[in-house]
């Protein structure tokens, strides 16, 4: 019998794909957080992990790191995105295109010109670690602050500022009443573009701070290097679970945007 | 005014800080000297000496080979899949599009360690070999891209007339032809779209190659080094070959050039420029010779800039 052919059959390849590498390796991670080396069910990872003062030294520095570097982020990045998205459009789409075209240049190479720039003014990661770290981190992660940002303040509704001015607030009312409430969802995006991949880094903490500052990623690596598969299962189970966690919690503010714009990018 | 003048600079003054790093590297590209800050004087030595570095070449062009083939592979990957969910039954279509987001806010790091232990797994239980090669650098990138290239094509096909392939049906289209003439045409800026993206996770990768790296294609018996992790290899063993400066430089003018190239491409794909020339022979051949004099002024520029150089 001749199978005939139908549209939906080319999603076959595609699921197939998805079930193999990408369900697949996650029950394999899942099966190693709680097994020991004979393959035996266990807590022991769970508990070395909430327990080892090294591992929650890791946990605290990395959801510092992450802060800090979001809110620097934002901090910098959001009058940037403000004031781009407020006059003549098309010389300024040219600025973001330039704030974005960093990003291309590929970034273990990005690092070590950092790297060497901050050793060149004194500033390196022999001296500073969690300066030099921070630094990378805000450098790397800056333009995926501005887009989401800018983004957004190109749909603020600028009646809504005025009709503020009219009816009397002054310009830190009109920021802090109209202004930021509209900017809500891209405050959002922006965050969740820095805080997660931040908390997994590696290269960037690695090669600035000459392996002083280890954070999950790190902690991820070391732990695979070291043959420790289980511990290394656990943390990225543990990390699966935030990444879960952070996007429920960002689904919640994004929810109304989504419905109004059917893509993604 | 002056409120004016104080957002402009301070847009500027960040903006220069984002280039400083890489154009310390550019101008100490022309300088022999081991670290930067130490001026040697001008010399253009670097530029030979990286293209007769073995180690650093065989690393660019891994990458480039497994940024094609990768960008390949998922493009097709996702694009078939794409139709294919697009078509399928609403629950077979929730169940996809929840998986394909799960590599999209993963981290790259969990899903490397992932894939490295099923290698393992595969590779002592089943293959009875080790594994790791070319191949499962190959499935490591196209993890990454793949869901990339499926939520580039999905808006397109959701824009898309469904009536139209309907009618391409009753005019005589086997279901094949009416897919290639009639589907596939709309939504290729889609396509083009994810395997740009797609290309270009690929060339900024670390994490996932470092993992499933093994030997092959231009390393031979040595593990496979892409430019990630050569740079962070010799950065660990604290012997930066100078020569990488003049490599920071070229990927610099091509990424450069590739921008210039995107801006001008989106430009003219906007309806008011469509309008303007009417037939699409028209845009493709404005765009060629866009095309041709950039880079031709590109590389006199280059050449001038080296000549004057070369003359101090």
């Amino acid at each position: 019998m001749k199978i005939r052919f139908q549209r939906k059959y080319l999603c076959i390849p595609y699921f197939l794909f998805l079930i193999l590498f990408i369900i697949l390796p996650i029950l394999f991670i899942i099966y190693y957080a709680f097994t020991d080396g004979n393959g035996n069910f266990t807590w022991d990872a769970l508990i070395d992990f909430f327990t080892n003062t090294n591992k929650l030294n890791v946990l605290l520095m990395s959801l510092m790191f992450s802060m800090l570097n979001t809110i620097v982020c934002l901090l910098i990045g959001y009058p940037i995105a403000y004031i781009l998205s407020n006059s003549k459009l098309n010389k300024n789409a040219t600025i973001v295109m330039l704030f974005v075209m960093p990003m291309w240049i590929n970034f273990v190479l990005r690092t070590w010109a950092t790297r060497d720039v901050l050793n060149w003014i004194g500033l390196g990661g022999g001296d500073y670690p969690y300066l030099a770290t921070m630094i990378g981190l805000v450098y790397n992660y800056l333009p995926f602050v501005i887009l989401p940002l800018y983004n957004v303040m190109l749909k603020l509704d600028r009646q809504q500022i005025e009709a503020a001015l009219d009816l009397g607030c002054n310009r830190i009312q009109v920021f802090t009443k109209s202004i930021i409430p509209q900017s809500i969802p891209g405050v959002v995006s922006a965050a969740m573009m820095v805080f997660m991949p931040t908390m997994s880094s590696y290269v960037i903490s690695d090669v600035l701070s000459e392996g002083k500052v280890v954070l999950f990623g790190n902690s991820i690596y070391l732990s695979f290097s070291n043959n420790q598969w289980n511990i290394g299962s656990f943390i990225s189970l543990f990390m699966l679970l935030l990444v879960g966690i952070s996007m429920l919690i960002s689904r919640n503010f994004t929810e109304k945007d989504d419905k109004k714009e059917s893509s993604r990018w | 005014m002056v409120k004016k003048i104080l957002a402009k600079s301070y847009v500027y003054l960040i903006l220069l800080l984002m280039y400083v790093p890489i154009i310390v590297l550019i101008i100490f590209s022309f300088t022999n000297s081991d670290n930067v800050g130490t001026w040697n004087g001008f010399t253009l030595e670097l530029y030979p000496r990286l293209f007769k570095n073995e180690a650093i070449m065989k690393a660019v062009g891994n990458t480039i080979i497994i940024a094609v083939i990768s960008a390949i592979v998922s493009t097709v990957l996702g694009t078939l899949g794409a139709i294919g969910t697009f078509y399928a039954k609403k629950r077979t279509r929730a169940v996809i599009e929840n998986i394909t987001q799960i590599p999209v806010v993963n981290s790259e790091i969990v899903i490397a360690l992932s894939l490295t232990f099923m290698f393992v797994f595969f590779g002592t239980y089943i293959f009875r070999t080790e594994i790791f090669s070319f191949w499962t650098i190959l499935i490591g990138h196209v993890v990454l891209s793949v869901p990339f290239v499926y939520l580039n094509v999905k808006p397109k096909l959701t824009q898309m007339d469904p009536s139209l392939y309907e009618a391409a049906i009753n005019l005589g289209c086997s279901p094949r032809q009416a897919l290639n003439k009639v589907i596939f045409p709309q939504i290729k800026p889609g396509i083009i779209s994810g395997f740009m993206l797609a290309i270009t996770l690929s060339l900024d990768d670390f994490i996932v190659t470092a993992f499933t790296s093994g030997p092959g294609l231009l390393s031979g018996a040595g593990k496979i080094e892409t430019i990630s992790t050569f740079i962070q290899s010799v950065i660990k063993k604290k012997v930066v070959p100078n020569e990488l400066r003049a490599l920071a430089t070229l990927i610099f003018i091509c990424v450069v050039v590739a921008t210039i190239l995107t801006t001008i491409y989106q430009k003219y794909q906007r309806p008011e420029y469509k309008m303007k020339y009417k037939s699409s022979d028209m845009v493709i051949k404005r765009n060629f010779r866009i095309l041709v004099i950039s880079t031709v002024c590109l590389l006199v520029t280059i050449a001038l800039v080296a000549i004057i150089l070369g003359m101090f």
